[in-house]
């Protein structure tokens, strides 16, 4: 297979499920059973992106495969700072993968579909929005360049958008719906102009491009300390999609999506695309950045999975079990375990999704019921979905034999070394005690979902396990999600083949005074091949150190999470009720889930409006006051003339008329015609004249 | 060059078509709307004949057309298309006949006078692109005027008058300052040239060496007069009044060209004719465009009424293109102009679709609607595209202007700041909060109020001929700017070259 077999049947993979969503959209009235169409192309492009990913693997290992064409030029053909704007598609072992990972995904979500939203009134539509979000996501993993990465990362908001609200008729779901698109939106600001500072100082948007121009010394005006804060606005697109502290708030909310929908997001499209992200700038990521990526993964996993200890909503818990785990991945990619980082970003998608279409296997089986705690028992109902929702959080909580363990041992293992080697003990204690956390959190789903007695018989009553198309999906993910796929020891995922010959961590090119001393390749890893392992020495040996107390530790807590999810809930030797009680405050702030939406709506989003709402009545008042004042003083000036003109000008005239009149009307009394008279006057006058020339 | 008078013929046929239809009886206002329809279809032709002949690889004015017109004053009939003119020329001949189509049913009182208005302020418009003498350029400047004043005044809303006459003096007063500015420089001019001209062509070689100071009062009074119609804060109060009342042709046109008018001079004239002042002037301008940015999105998301709403979104839109002539570089300058056709397409048909709207309930209330997605599903599609093509989103065409004015003010020399580019990138954000949130009030939701049920049908066949030719540019810019790129380039780059080494000597 040639490499451009390849980029012609990823150009495929990548615009099939766009010729999807226009098909069902624009067909959906005439045929109503076009969705169909949309699975099988979905189900297509699963087939490509198997060969692909295999082709991939197998006989390209070592080499990436890239291609592009120009889409846009800026300057004339004879200037000779005329350049291209390109676009293209790189397919590295990290791409092959995440294709494949989210073709998976799509395709069980869409049969998982089928069942689930039969009967809705837009269900042609459904399809076709997952469709669009299929291509978006797709879009980011093939990408070559940051450009197309932007395009599709305001695509992927588009298509959330889209579904979020897909039930818009809730006043909710349409307010989740915005709320994702624009707090993503505020993320998707920052790495916007991060990557507006990376084409001003290298000319370019591909990545292969920049990072090479990077490693021969060439940065953003010069200084690290730009090309950190590069690092960072790009990073802020994540900490948007990836829902990352402070901008984690419109996932939760976002479980106004359909089911299948929050699978879709929470595992392999969306949020997934600020990891993938993080793993494609990995190489330019400073010490500085990393260490700033590392702690707000960190805190992200704690405080999220604080929150999800008390939630009662089934697909809170999971939404905010989601938020812990991606907090877990980008603190991975900021303690420098790149590998593991993306490694539980596929071992996540697999479990989390099973977990998510498990959900809504019982959400479906309960007629839409959410609440926990009105559930209870149904293991005897649905023992399928009990089973595979079972192993799923066996996954989750890192219990070996699943692939949950092997990916977050590993993550556990590098937060470790990084305490050791930096000083910053705290992230390893956030990563140890999320594990507990989250070991709890979800026995306590499990339990209350699952086992006991149910709560609401009648509800319970009418449960029943869920059909072919909605059983397959489950199944095939919770296969996934054991250590069989990605290494032969259930103990040693650098064993396997996913770590030792598919991802590798690949060089920083950063210089390197502004680098993590154990980040810089060691002199024989120059002269390697490209991508293959060089972490110095020190690395090597410190995650030697830390992988087996890394292991126990988190062995240990999981086990007591579990232990202690039975201990309260199963066989309930501690009142819940008293617990809470006592712990009001606590317990409050969790459920209350900080109360960070109450922050943001009594701060940004009342401020915004109350400027907004000033800014309009300055506008109105003052601005328009000026205007209309001009007005109204020119309208009065011209009265205040009129009055004048008529009053004085024309008075003027009218008095200069009546003057002469009076005059006139005064010396026609001497004209009288009498000689004598004249003769008097004559005389008189010559008296006067005389009397007057004498004088001087 | 060879005289070519396709340029004359294309501004006479509007004019020569809408006095034909004073002959006609106002009795039979459907033969008045076909034919008023039919010629503007024959502008948009002849310019298409225009577009074709046009060489997008010679910088210069090509299709000149020059009579002597005034001999003492030494005035021509003089016009010319450069690449930026022309595609301003084709988004002007290509709206016309789309708001004619779309007031068939709104229009209904006076329909002779309403296509004789419209036709003559097409010629107007392309009067205004194609001039290359001055005093031709101010001629048709003022007349344009005239219809546009009778279009808001007569067929307008209730506070029609009280809107038209704001509009008329509010322009009226800059555009007088500016005739002051082109007899000064064209008297001015008289001594290196050896007389009195208002030949554009000429004036360039004499603008850059006026005295800094007397170039400053020039560059002052032709902005002031382009400011108010682009419109740049604060001078925008007339946009809103003047949109919520015009009739929605009014409103298409208002938005979709005659702002442009107001950025096309500062390119054509501003930039070339006083290029010291430009430069120096530059930040101070730019920084009225950013608080355009974001005063006017702010100011939108809390207007209860849809077109104020998207008036004031105009005020936001047009501070993109404004940043992008004065951070003078050559991304930024032809997203500027990019993002001109942009707004005229994206924002005349958002004025459309309220249009649509408001003839079936008269209401532009955002507070009547609500959960309309179920009654109108198609208008819905449509009113979506268009809101995400003027939120910027990838794909279509508001993301290409807005990309690129971004990334040339980042490169800006002349502005030298990257906070410019922060500022307007938020501005971004603030776009998408109004729009999003309108949309979800007005589509979303249930339907609350039962009027709409027996009011709103929807978008009919004539309707969807006229958004959906709108659609498909929407979509091709964004896909494939190249078309539209490589039509302004060597203009664009003309436009630099002059005000260039100015810029340098500034930064160093």
């Amino acid at each position: 297979m040639t490499e451009y077999t390849i980029i012609l049947l990823s150009v495929i993979a990548l615009f099939i499920p766009l010729l999807g969503f226009i098909i069902t959209l624009f067909s959906g009235k005439k045929f109503p059973k076009v969705y169909w169409f949309e699975v099988g192309v979905t189900g297509l492009g699963l087939l490509i992106s198997i060969i692909i990913c295999f082709a991939k693997l197998a006989f390209y290992n070592n080499q990436n495969i890239i291609s592009g064409f120009q889409w846009f030029s800026i300057g004339a053909a004879d200037s000779p700072s005329r350049y291209f704007i390109e676009l293209g598609i790189k397919i590295d072992n990290v791409a092959a993968l995440m294709l494949l990972v989210v073709y998976i995904i799509s395709f069980v979500v869409h049969l998982f579909s089928v069942e689930y939203m039969h009967g809705d009134k837009r269900y042609n539509r459904y399809f076709a929005y997952l469709g669009i979000f299929t291509f978006s996501m797709l879009g980011i993993v093939v990408t070559h360049n940051f450009l197309m990465m932007y395009i599709f990362w305001e695509l992927v908001g588009l298509s959330s958008y889209l579904l979020i609200g897909f039930w818009f008729e809730k006043k909710s779901a349409s307010d989740a719906a915005k709320k994702a698109f624009l707090v993503n939106r505020i993320g998707d600001i920052g790495m916007f102009i991060g990557i507006l500072i990376l084409f001003f100082t290298y000319k370019t948007f591909t990545f292969d491009s920049i990072f090479s121009q990077i490693s021969q010394g060439h940065l953003p005006f010069d200084s690290t300390a730009w090309l950190t804060a590069a690092g960072i606005l790009v990073f802020m697109g994540a900490v948007g999609k990836s829902a990352q502290f402070p901008l984690h708030v419109w996932l939760p909310d976002a479980m106004e999506g359909p089911t299948p929908v929050s699978a879709l997001i929470h595992a392999a499209t969306m949020v997934a695309a600020g990891v993938y992200l993080l793993v494609r700038i990995f190489v330019m990521l400073t010490a500085d950045a990393m260490l700033t990526i590392a702690i707000v993964g960190a805190f992200t996993s704690f405080i999220s999975a604080t929150i999800a200890l008390t939630q009662n909503d089934i697909k809170k818990v999971l939404a905010y079990s989601t938020v812990s785990q991606l907090g877990y991945m980008v603190m991975s990619v900021g303690v420098g375990a790149y590998a593991f980082a993306f490694f539980h970003l596929v071992t996540h998608a697999f479990f989390k999704a099973n977990l998510f279409l498990g959900s809504g296997s019982v959400i479906h089986a309960m007629h839409h019921e959410q609440d926990i705690r009105n559930m209870g028992g149904l293991r005897k109902k649905m023992p399928l979905t009990y089973l595979t929702f079972l192993i799923s959080s066996l996954a989750i909580s890192g219990i070996p034999l699943t692939s949950g363990f092997l990916s977050k041992d590993g993550i556990l293992a590098g937060t470790l070394a990084f305490g050791k080697l930096t000083g910053h003990w705290l992230i390893p204690v956030f990563g140890f005690t999320v594990a507990l956390m989250t070991a709890f959190y979800m026995f306590r789903l499990v339990i209350l979902t699952f086992h006991g007695e149910p709560r609401d018989r009648e509800k319970y009553e009418h449960a029943h396990e869920s059909k072919f198309v909605m059983a397959a999906p489950l199944v095939i993910l919770a296969v996934l999600s054991v250590f069989i796929w990605y290494t032969p020891n259930p103990f040693s995922p650098d064993a396997g083949w996913f770590l030792s010959s598919w991802v590798k961590t690949p060089h920083t090119v950063v210089p390197a005074e502004s680098q993590f001393n154990f980040m810089i390749y060691n002199a024989a890893g120059e002269s390697a091949l490209h991508g293959e392992i060089v972490h110095s020495e020190l690395y090597t040996e410190t995650i030697h150190w830390a992988h087996y107390p890394a292991m126990l530790l988190s062995l240990i807590l999981a086990g007591l999470g579990i232990l202690i999810a039975y201990v309260m809930y199963q066989w309930k030797k501690i009142d819940v009720d008293k617990l809470t009680e006592k712990l009001k405050p606590l317990y409050n702030l969790s459920l209350n889930k900080w109360y960070l939406d109450e922050l943001y709506h009594a701060t940004a989003v009342a401020g915004v409006i109350g400027l907004s709402k000033v800014l309009a009545w300055f506008d109105n008042i003052i601005v328009d006051g000026i205007v209309n004042g001009a007005g109204y003083l020119t309208k009065l000036t011209s009265k205040l003339s009129g009055l004048f003109d008529i009053y004085v000008v024309d008075g003027l005239v009218n008095f200069s008329a009546f003057f002469s009149g009076f005059i006139g009307l005064s010396f026609k009394r001497i004209q009288t015609g009498k000689v004598q008279t004249y003769v008097v006057f004559v005389v008189f006058s010559v008296i006067i004249l005389l009397l007057i020339f004498k004088s001087f | 060059m060879e005289q070519n008078h396709l340029l004359t013929y294309l501004l006479l046929t509007p004019i020569a078509g809408s006095l034909l239809i004073l002959f006609l009886k106002e009795e039979n206002p459907k033969l008045i709307r076909w034919l008023g329809f039919l010629i503007s279809i024959a502008a948009f032709i002849i310019s298409l004949f225009v577009y074709f002949g046009f060489d997008a690889s010679a910088a210069d004015f090509q299709f000149q057309d020059k009579i002597l017109w005034i001999k003492s004053l030494n005035v021509s009939y003089f016009v010319g298309v450069d690449g930026i003119s022309l595609l301003l020329i084709l988004l002007t001949t290509f709206l016309t006949p789309l708001t004619l189509l779309s007031s068939w049913k709104a229009i209904e009182k006076k329909v002779k006078m309403f296509t004789f208005m419209m036709l003559f302020l097409e010629t107007g418009m392309i009067g205004v692109f194609m001039s290359l003498d001055m005093f031709l350029f101010y001629i048709f400047w003022e007349a344009m005027l005239i219809p546009m004043y009778f279009i808001i005044g007569i067929w307008g809303g209730e506070q029609r008058i009280y809107a038209s006459v704001k509009f008329f003096i509010y322009t009226m007063f800059g555009s007088l300052l500016m005739l002051v500015a082109i007899i000064w420089l064209a008297v001015y001019a008289s001594g290196p040239l050896g007389s009195f001209t208002t030949n554009l062509l000429d004036l360039y070689k004499v603008g850059p060496s006026v005295p800094r100071e007397i170039q400053s009062w020039m560059f002052f009074a032709f902005l002031l007069s382009f400011a108010i119609k682009v419109p740049i804060f604060p001078l925008h109060t007339w946009l809103p009044d003047a949109h919520v009342q015009a009739p929605t042709a009014g409103s298409v046109i208002l938005a979709g060209v005659l702002l442009k008018m107001g950025t096309y001079g500062i390119l054509r004239f501003c930039l070339p004719l006083f290029p010291q002042s430009a430069v120096y002037y530059a930040p101070f301008i730019s920084m009225l465009a950013i608080v355009g940015i974001i005063y006017g999105a702010l100011v939108a998301m809390v207007q209860p009424d849809m077109k104020k709403l998207v008036a004031y979104s105009s005020v936001a839109h047009l501070g993109f293109v404004v940043l992008g002539i004065f951070a003078m570089t050559e991304e930024a300058v032809q997203g500027a102009v990019i993002q001109m056709i942009n707004h005229g397409l994206s924002t005349g048909a958002l004025f459309l679709l309220v249009g649509v709207i408001y003839e079936r309930t008269h209401s532009r209330e955002i507070a009547y609607y609500g959960g309309i997605a179920k009654l109108i599903p198609v208008y819905c599609a449509v009113l979506m595209i268009t809101s995400l093509s003027s939120i910027g989103l990838p794909g279509l065409n508001g993301f290409i202007g807005e990309f690129l004015i971004l990334l040339g003010s980042f490169k800006s020399s002349v502005l030298n700041s990257w906070w410019f580019t922060v500022f307007a990138a938020s501005g971004v954000i603030f776009a998408a909060v109004y729009l999003l949130w309108m949309y979800q009030r007005v589509v979303f939701g249930t339907v609350k109020n039962p009027e709409l049920q027996n009011k709103l049908t929807d978008m009919t066949a004539r309707e969807l001929i006229v958004i959906v030719p709108i659609l498909i540019f929407i979509v091709w810019i964004g896909i494939y700017p190249s078309t539209f790129l490589d039509m302004t380039r060597l203009s664009t780059e003309k436009i630099l070259r002059s005000v260039g080494s100015f810029t340098l000597s500034l930064v160093k």
